[in-house]
């Protein structure tokens, strides 16, 4: 059974009567992201794509309110027009998974705190994420949060919906700060660097008054890649300061093009062609990379990868092995901390409870589930086989 | 205000509750005398004061465990406290629970400048950090006006913020992990050393929860090169109108300065008469904006805002041109507290937010409410982020005044959720305005969050009487226990 609430009311009928059976429900967008998670499929399903539309945009205010069930496009397209965006600039993944572009909703973005390359200069989704209006697993309507870019009333809960997949609210309405979009923007391209060398450089750049957005080694080109944003005078200046600290011979390439670049990076064009390949997220201290590396690779089939967040993430694809395999060799890579996630898979891998994160402390977080939805009624399984 | 009425019970067990906690602590780490334990009374809301039942300071993690097990093995309230400076009372003992001060855990254990973070201990200052790497060029980027007493512990509990906070965040924009015990002694930790940790983002919620959900024993944060250059302008304004223009304008040209403050009539004499720091005393709106980075950068921008600021009708405008000349023009701003507390023997520091379009009419409006409670009103402004600083001049010693201020300061807080806005910017809830909850949130917002507490704290130990307006036990709340990760019975149906 198929749901498309269009007010809060109806959604917590469906959710009343999900209760009263002890029917589990699925909760999503417009599903451009099902694939990511353990394998789960539901009798009922709901969608929230009937919450669409832009409720409240005050540019001077730097504060967006929307239906969950917006579409992305639909959101940048406005702040576009406005000469803003959303600085947590999140990843296009519908097309790793077979969907078209362009189709994910900003509630699925929030709820699965999904962000791109800039993240470590600008924050994640999760920090733009101000406020929330929604129902949860008792059929409540709950609201948390506020409409104001600086708030600290109550607990943060929305800190805690971003990244729950679903599982806690159900979200029908957000409120998320934006910021001016960067004036203008530049790439620094060096070629010929082994991981080692690309680490070092991202290194020294991240923690230099040349203040990049963003900073990726390119594997495949041997590349490590740089990107300035800001006012002009400010861009040529810092372009310049990189450049000199690099001490390497480096190409730069202009707004178009760099532009072009990082959306490659952040949509993972390179990932997208070979959809049987495993991919895997994994997030780590910056400076741990490349250390095993080459062994993480080596060890597993047919492996390619990406590093972003200047080595703090590790996008990596490799054909499909035993996942215990995979486990263990990537528990190796994260030896000083870290995390990892399964973002896709075929089904038998997608039973496995490793696929969120090598180690879940699941009883803490059934306790905070059972605060939200005791039933576990929203996506149950979807992280966890006991969440 | 009223607190939860003390436990007989608890204060039965006293005795026995601080031997317990001696054998483990050390007899000099606990306290029970209240002539010992005066200097923890009150936190930086002096307005309420309360002996606790016991003062214990432990060493370490460990030591923080141990006396949370022994608290709650007796039944026994905590109140975690960092330096004591919160505004809102959220370190206030209680008769009959123990005060435990973090003050002892305050070292720097690792700075790492690869990874651009440094861990420490919830006792040391906001600033120490700062000054451990300022020499390699880092600083910890949120910068609260008490930054040289308040601790990081405090910081991540309150969410703290500071003057730069528009460009920079607030705390919890700039932690990478948090080592927290729980209240049954249980100890976590959260993130580490890399970013977005998966799943549930436990740290982004015991950031800003008040001491209510864990104790943070550890604390790891970002550290960001510190930028080449900064500068400060200057302007005042006829009208706060036309400030408030100016601002929404700056930010309309696509400018996020590194700070944007504005002053009012009454806070600007008072800054002045205090340091002198040359404002203007015939505006009735000053705005200090500050831009860093570098220098390119800076004299680019700058000429933009004062371009801005000049279309809007700023007057006497000065922009800083060596460093001596930008800390004089903070000068001012920085010591609006202290100037305010020359000029009346008493001030209550308010802190709201609003949108900002809507500053013109919240400040006639408080124009009024400052006739009617009969009390003066200075204001200082985060005016980038429409964070308020209201600050309600009386005089405790005259019968009925701190009432008259409180009352005051509620009508100010209702008037900011009214026009759109919250209850608190960085201040925190604590018992200051945890009766004015229900004015933002509905009883099934607040049962929403007081459950979420309950899965950390079932038997409400941790810093009860703080935040929420009623004290409802777990179990009427429908939070079902959930043991080792099972629910109880599972073989029965649920409602
Ligand atoms: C003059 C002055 C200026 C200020 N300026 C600012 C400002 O610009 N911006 C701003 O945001 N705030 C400001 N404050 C408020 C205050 O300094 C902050 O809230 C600060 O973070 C409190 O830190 P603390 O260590 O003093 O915490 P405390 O006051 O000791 O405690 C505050 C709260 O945190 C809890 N807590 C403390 N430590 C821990 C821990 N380790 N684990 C769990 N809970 C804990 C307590 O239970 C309490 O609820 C100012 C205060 C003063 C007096």
């Amino acid at each position: 059974m198929d749901f498309l609430p269009r007010t809060q009311q109806e959604l917590v009928e469906i959710i009343q009567a999900a209760s009263a059976d002890d029917v589990p429900l699925s909760v999503c967008g417009n599903g451009t992201k099902q694939g990511w998670g353990r394998a789960v499929s539901f009798e009922r399903n709901v969608s929230l794509c009937g919450f669409s539309g832009i409720i409240d945009y005050a540019p001077a205010e730097l504060v967006l309110t929307a239906g969950a069930g917006t579409p992305l496009a639909e959101i940048k397209a406005a702040l576009a027009a406005e000469n803003q965006h959303l600085a947590f600039e999140p990843p296009d993944l519908g097309p790793l998974f077979g969907h078209a572009a362009e189709k994910a909703t900003i509630g699925g973005v929030l709820a699965t705190n999904l962000s791109g390359p800039r993240r470590p200069f600008a924050g994640a989704a999760r920090d733009f994420f101000l406020g929330f209006s929604g129902v949860n697993g008792r059929g409540e309507i709950v609201k948390a949060g506020g409409k104001v870019v600086k708030n600290v009333t109550g607990y943060d809960l929305p800190k805690l919906i971003a990244g729950s997949f679903g599982t806690l609210v159900a979200m029908t309405e957000i409120t998320i700060k934006v910021v001016p979009a960067p004036e203008t923007s530049c790439s620094i391209i060096v070629d010929g660097l082994s991981p080692a060398a690309a680490s070092q450089m991202m290194t020294v750049a991240l923690g230099s008054t040349a203040d990049p957005s963003a900073a990726a080694y390119l594997p495949s080109a041997s590349q490590a890649i740089f990107r300035l944003e800001g006012s002009g005078p400010s861009v040529v200046y810092r372009c310049q300061v990189l450049t000199d600290l690099l001490r390497a011979p480096v190409r730069v390439v202009a707004a178009a093009e760099s532009r072009d670049l990082w959306q490659s990076v952040r949509d993972l064009h390179s990932f997208r062609d070979n959809t049987s390949q495993i991919l895997w997220l994994l997030s780590a201290p910056p400076a741990a990379f490349p250390g095993d590396i080459d062994a993480l690779t080596r060890g597993l089939p047919d492996c390619s990868y990406l590093a972003d967040w200047g080595g703090g993430r590790i996008w990596l694809a490799h054909a499909v092995t035993d996942i215990g395999e995979a486990v263990r060799a990537i528990r190796r890579y994260l030896g000083q901390g870290g995390h990892a996630t399964v973002i896709r898979a075929p089904e038998d891998w997608r039973q496995s409870d490793r696929v969120f994160a090598p180690d879940v402390p699941v009883a803490l977080l059934r306790k905070v589930r059972a605060a939200f939805d005791p039933l576990r009624l929203f996506n149950r399984g979807r992280l966890h086989s006991d969440l | 205000m009223l607190m939860p009425p003390p436990d007989s019970a608890a204060l039965k067990a006293a005795p026995q509750f601080v031997a317990a906690l001696r054998d483990v602590l050390g007899v000099d780490n606990v306290m029970s005398d209240p002539r010992a334990m005066r200097p923890y009374e009150s936190d930086g809301l002096t307005a309420y004061r309360q002996i606790p039942l016991a003062v214990a300071l432990p060493r370490s993690t460990a030591e923080v465990s141990a006396a949370l097990k022994i608290a709650h093995r007796f039944g026994i309230k905590v109140v975690p406290r960092g330096a004591g400076t919160s505004l809102s009372g959220g370190a206030l003992p209680l008769a009959d629970g123990l005060l435990l001060g973090l003050g002892k855990l305050n070292r720097i254990l690792d700075i790492d400048l690869s990874n651009r973070c440094a861990v420490v201990q919830p006792g040391v200052t906001n600033l120490a950090i700062s000054h451990a790497v300022a020499g390699d060029g880092f600083y910890y980027a949120p910068d609260p006006s008490s930054q040289i007493a308040c601790s990081i512990g405090g910081n991540v509990a309150e969410n703290s913020g500071g003057v730069h906070c528009l460009k920079y965040g607030l705390t919890t924009n700039n932690l990478l992990g948090l080592e927290i015990v729980l209240m049954d002694g249980e100890i976590i930790r959260l993130g580490g050393k890399h970013l977005d940790s998966g799943l549930y983002d436990l740290m982004g919620l015991f950031t800003g929860s008040e001491g209510l959900l864990g104790v943070i024993t550890e604390v790891t944060v970002r550290l960001l090169r510190r930028p080449e250059k900064a500068r400060a302008l200057l302007a005042g304004f006829a009208t706060s109108e036309s400030a408030g223009a100016a601002v929404a304008a700056v930010i309309g040209a696509g400018i996020i300065p590194a700070g944007m403050e504005m002053m009012d009539r009454p806070a600007i004499h008072a800054a002045e008469d205090f340091v002198h720091a040359g404002y203007p005393l015939d505006a009735e709106a000053l705005l200090i904006v500050e831009l860093d980075g570098p220098q390119v950068e800076v004299d680019d921008l700058i000429a933009r805002v004062s371009a801005i600021a000049v279309a809007h009708g700023g007057k006497g405008l000065r922009i800083s041109e060596s460093e001596a000349e930008r800390l004089l023009i903070w000068a001012g701003r920085k010591a609006a507290f202290p100037a305010i507390g020359r000029i009346s023997p008493d001030y209550y520091c308010m802190d709201g937010t609003i949108p900002r379009s809507r500053l013109p009419e919240v400040l006639a409006r408080m124009t009024q409410l400052s006739a009617l409670h009969n009390l003066r009103v200075a204001n200082v402004f985060h005016a980038g982020d429409g964070n308020l600083h209201p600050l309600i001049l009386y005089d405790a010693n005259k019968p009925g005044e701190l009432e008259a201020a409180e009352a005051f300061g509620s009508d100010i807080l209702r008037l900011c959720v009214e026009v759109g806005g919250v209850l608190t910017g960085e201040h925190g809830v604590g018992v200051e305005k945890r009766d004015l909850m229900p004015t933002m949130f509905n009883e099934v917002d607040l049962q929403q969050q007081m459950r979420v507490k309950c899965a950390f704290d079932d038997g409400n130990l941790l810093n009860p009487g703080k935040v929420f307006p009623t004290l409802q036990r777990c179990a009427e709340m429908g939070a079902m226990h959930v043991r080792g990760g099972q629910l109880p019975h599972p073989e029965l149906p649920r409602f």
